[in-house]
């Protein structure tokens, strides 16, 4: 009796806090609103499934309570009705699979107009770095990095001259613009998680993966490791700004190529040498 | 509704072996501490995954002192945090739940409950415990050896496992957490193999399969997967081990630490992960499964009514078995593996959906127009319908591989697999516990701590882990030790989090209780008799209570029925006990 009345309380209560809690998805700042869609759709579904198997059970409790004289029914099997459950299950749960495939789909087919962006994980903060002028990004191999060379870039390959490193700073993105985001690591895993994108994608060191978004709303986000990465995972913060075309290239000229960096390094040495 | 009508009990075959006598103990040691005995096995398997827990919830209290009231206790530093959660989780799923309910509850009830004398390999089955035992004291050393215990996350994916930057990677912690898991896997298998011949080999005369108890069925089926599952965890554990002790690099690529160019080269990442989750997923329904089984039993005695859906359910438990071993991968949607991969692995995990819920369809259609008994036991085991089908419709979400794009690695995790595989199996433990009860201690546990016990339980739990569905759907990721300030997170999370940490230490609280009635009982409780609930199944209708060593006395039991004969129209009692052989005459089964 009292367990039927608490399963009640227990749906209401969910319900009532689903709908009316503050606690929501941040607002979507990329393509992916069909992520959210079909999150939608697989909280209603799977919402009036909880209630109403919860709500039958609360129903049974109580209308079929141990009283004094009751005799419970002798039904091992009902064919019948089992049937009907499985296909309804199957025809629900092909249901969610079915837009879910689809939009997975949408999710690894990148556009052939994407730009490539790369982000470089280490312990533990965000580097970038844009391909430049040359829309090609240079190579690069972990037994390059140095003091001078922090992401590892081929100097010998022409590719890597102009392009543009961002170390330890924010990321700005121009809005409307695909964008494929080529994940790198040069120590432990991580993962390039931006709230507001929906998008995320681990870091594996040896390996490169991506993902890919186009930004819907200028302004600024937070980038944050969802990939445990040592003591240091929770504070791996940086930030990326998604800007208006202007903004964008202003900020662009503002950048430092590969071969700037290098040459100040070098000319720092140089005057560092000097007595 | 099927017709009935009172069937003659069925053939029983001739005994084809011999009953054989076992080998007795003949003094304290051998009787209580070394003992052969499954049943003494069984508490000591229980009684250690107990004690062990008990560490584990107070890891999970300092964890939520830390999430709920950041910068209030300075004893808990990130370190410190990561190495709590690493050692909660892998407490919680190896060293309780799967030691619990494999050693604990299969070394106790298969033979009872197939009517055999003890297990088949009695002394490999008391080694099995004591590896098992030595692969905890390996594992609780860690925290008292320099830079203690592993902080590496219960996943110990590497390169960060076995790295300067977790705590423990290039100490000791990680390097005794893989021993004690290589012990623990071998200690494991000698059970696990002890189980599965004695449930083939060892039923009793008429025990068919078909007949076996859903229990026995859902053990069974878990004992093979895990034999199937660990061996992948095995050989991940021993090649980290040569990845941090030789300097191979099995899942070690080249990399660079603190400017430092490691000696390593050529090892994947993602192939551990892989591994890790071969062995992983199968683990959720190792733990689930046995759950499954208990929960139909107690739902089957307690509502006086015949499991519905028998055969169904014996498949459904054998299906979610077979594909637990080909969904692995949603587990790593977003590791960078093949996204290709997502379409397959999402599928099959959709599949295995349908299976499952048609569980829950017949664990509730077991209720309707039962004659339902609020037992204690019976009440655990409604709450883990609950808790399960909550935790396994969220699973729809995370299965489905796009909507896991957001939600992955964030707090909703967090909340779906503790409200599925963490609380529903927990309740299916204490519903077992207080079910089995009687007939290990001879006495009822205390029915009004039993009440307080459950309430607090049930509906602390549900408070803590729905809302945190909600924390993750903000976006707040999974393994920070404080959220700190992020610029899309409300300030009223806090608030939320202060909340669910008050109701962990609360629920966490109530576990004393339960622990001081398990000890109480066992001198105060009132005497049970030796079939207190009147149920059917063979354990109940042994001579004695509690059963002695060989569990049966004299004459083997013989079975005639199936284990779910309740309020049979036309019997005097609302029960038939497997070995009875009514409507027919007692007598001429004897021969």
């Amino acid at each position: 009796m009292i367990f039927a009345v608490i399963l009640v309380l227990i749906v209401l209560g969910s319900v009532i806090f689903h709908v009316f809690s503050p606690w929501w998805m941040t607002p979507i700042a990329s393509n992916w609103s069909y992520i959210d869609d079909t999150l939608v759709v697989t909280f209603w579904m799977t919402g009036i499934v909880f209630a109403a198997i919860v709500l039958f059970m609360a129903y049974c409790l109580f209308r079929f309570r141990h009283v004094e004289g009751r005799k419970a029914a002798y039904e091992p099997e009902n064919k019948k009705l089992e049937i009907w459950l499985t296909v309804a299950t199957t025809v629900g749960v092909a249901a969610l699979l079915a837009p879910g495939l689809y939009v997975w789909g949408q999710f690894i087919t990148v556009p052939d107009e994407a730009t490539e962006v790369e982000v470089v994980g280490l312990q533990w903060q965000w580097n970038f770095r844009l391909p430049g002028e040359d829309g090609k990004l240079g190579k690069s191999d972990t037994d390059l990095i140095s003091f001078d060379n922090p992401l590892g870039l081929d100097p010998d390959d022409p590719n890597s001259a102009d392009d543009v490193v961002v170390e330890a700073d924010d990321l700005h993105l121009p809005i409307g613009k695909p964008v494929k985001m080529l994940l790198r690591s040069i120590d432990v895993l991580h993962d390039f998680y931006v709230p507001e994108f929906r998008a995320k994608m681990d870091l594996i060191p040896g390996t490169i993966t991506y993902f890919w978004i186009t930004p819907t709303r200028t302004g600024e986000f937070e980038i944050l490791c969802a990939e445990l990465c040592g003591t240091g995972h929770g504070f791996m913060r940086g930030i990326v700004l998604v800007d208006t075309d202007e903004d964008y290239q202003t900020w662009l000229q503002e950048q430092s190529t590969f071969t700037e960096l290098t040459l100040n390094d070098h000319i720092k040495t140089a005057s560092r040498a000097k007595p | 509704m099927v017709e009935f009508t009172p069937k003659a009990a069925g053939a029983v075959p001739p005994a084809e072996v011999p009953d054989v006598e076992l080998y007795h103990p003949t003094n304290w040691w051998t009787k209580y501490v070394f003992s052969q005995d499954a049943k003494v096995i069984a508490i000591q398997y229980s009684g250690t995954a107990i004690l062990v827990g008990l560490i584990a919830l107070v890891l999970s209290w300092l964890m939520r002192l830390q999430l709920g009231f950041p910068d209030t206790f300075s004893f808990i530093s990130a370190e410190a945090y990561y190495q709590f959660i690493t050692m909660h989780g892998m407490i919680m799923v190896i060293y309780l739940l799967t030691a619990l309910f494999l050693g604990g509850f299969g070394n106790y009830l298969i033979p009872l409950m197939i009517g055999a004398r003890d297990m088949a390999f009695p002394y490999v089955n008391m080694l099995s415990f004591w590896i098992y035992f030595l692969a905890v004291l390996v594992l609780v050393s860690s925290f008292f050896s320099p830079g203690g215990p592993t902080g590496a996350g219960w996943t110990l994916y590497p390169p960060q496992a076995i790295m300067s930057g977790t705590p423990g990677g290039q100490d000791a912690g990680i390097l005794l957490m893989l021993i004690s898991l290589v012990l623990f896997i071998i200690g494991f298998t000698m059970g696990g193999l002890n189980y599965v011949v004695t449930v083939l080999q060892c039923r009793a005369r008429g025990m068919t399969l078909m007949r076996m108890p859903l229990t026995i069925w859902a053990i069974f089926t878990a004992t093979v997967m895990a034999l199937l599952a660990f061996p992948a965890l095995f050989v991940a554990g021993v090649m980290m081990l040569f990845d941090r002790l030789l300097g191979s690099s099995f899942f070690m690529p080249a990399l660079v630490e603190l400017g430092e160019r490691l000696e390593y080269g050529g090892g994947s990442p993602i192939l551990f992960q892989h591994l890790f989750w071969f062995f992983g997923h199968p683990e959720v329904y190792i733990v689930a499964l046995p759950a499954f089984g208990i929960v139909s039993d107690l739902i089957s005695v307690h509502a006086r009514k015949t499991i519905f859906g028998y055969r169904m359910m014996v498949w459904a438990i054998v299906i979610i078995g077979a594909l637990s071993f080909i969904v692995w991968a949603h587990h790593m949607y977003v590791s960078g593996m093949n996204p290709w991969f997502g379409f397959f692995f999402a599928t099959t995990t959709l599949i295995i959906a349908v299976p499952t819920a048609i569980k829950v369809y017949n664990w509730v259609l077991t209720l309707w127009r039962g004659d339902i008994h609020f037992s204690i036991p019976m009440l655990f085991a409604l709450a883990f319908i609950v808790t399960f089908l909550n935790g396994g419709l969220s699973g729809l979400f995370l299965g489905n591989v796009v909507v896991d794009v957001p939600l992955s690695d964030t707090m909703f995790v967090v909340a779906h697999f503790h409200m599925v595989m963490g609380v529903a199996p927990i309740l299916a433990i204490f519903g077992a516990i207080y079910h089995w009860y009687p007939k290990i201690a001879g006495k009822m546990l205390d029915d009004t701590m039993g009440k307080i016990h459950f309430w607090i339980t049930f509906i602390g739990a549900y408070a803590i882990f729905f809302p945190m569905h909600y924390v993750g759907l903000v976006g707040v990721p999974r393994r920070y030790p404080e959220i700190g300030d992020m610029s899309f997170v409300p300030e009223s999370i806090n608030e939320l989090n202060a909340f669910i940490s008050i109701a962990a230490l609360i629920v966490g609280a109530a576990q004393v209780l339960f622990i001081f009635n398990l000890l109480w009982s066992i001198r105060h409780g009132k005497d049970s008799g030796g079939n207190p609930w009147r149920a059917t199944t063979l354990e109940w209708q042994t001579p004695t209570t509690p059963p002695p060593h060989g569990n049966w006395g004299q004459n083997l039991p013989v079975v005639y029925r199936w284990a779910y004969d309740y309020s049979v129209p036309g019997a005097d009692e609302d029960f038939l006990a497997q070995n009875d052989p009514w409507p027919d005459k007692p007598d001429g089964a004897q021969a």
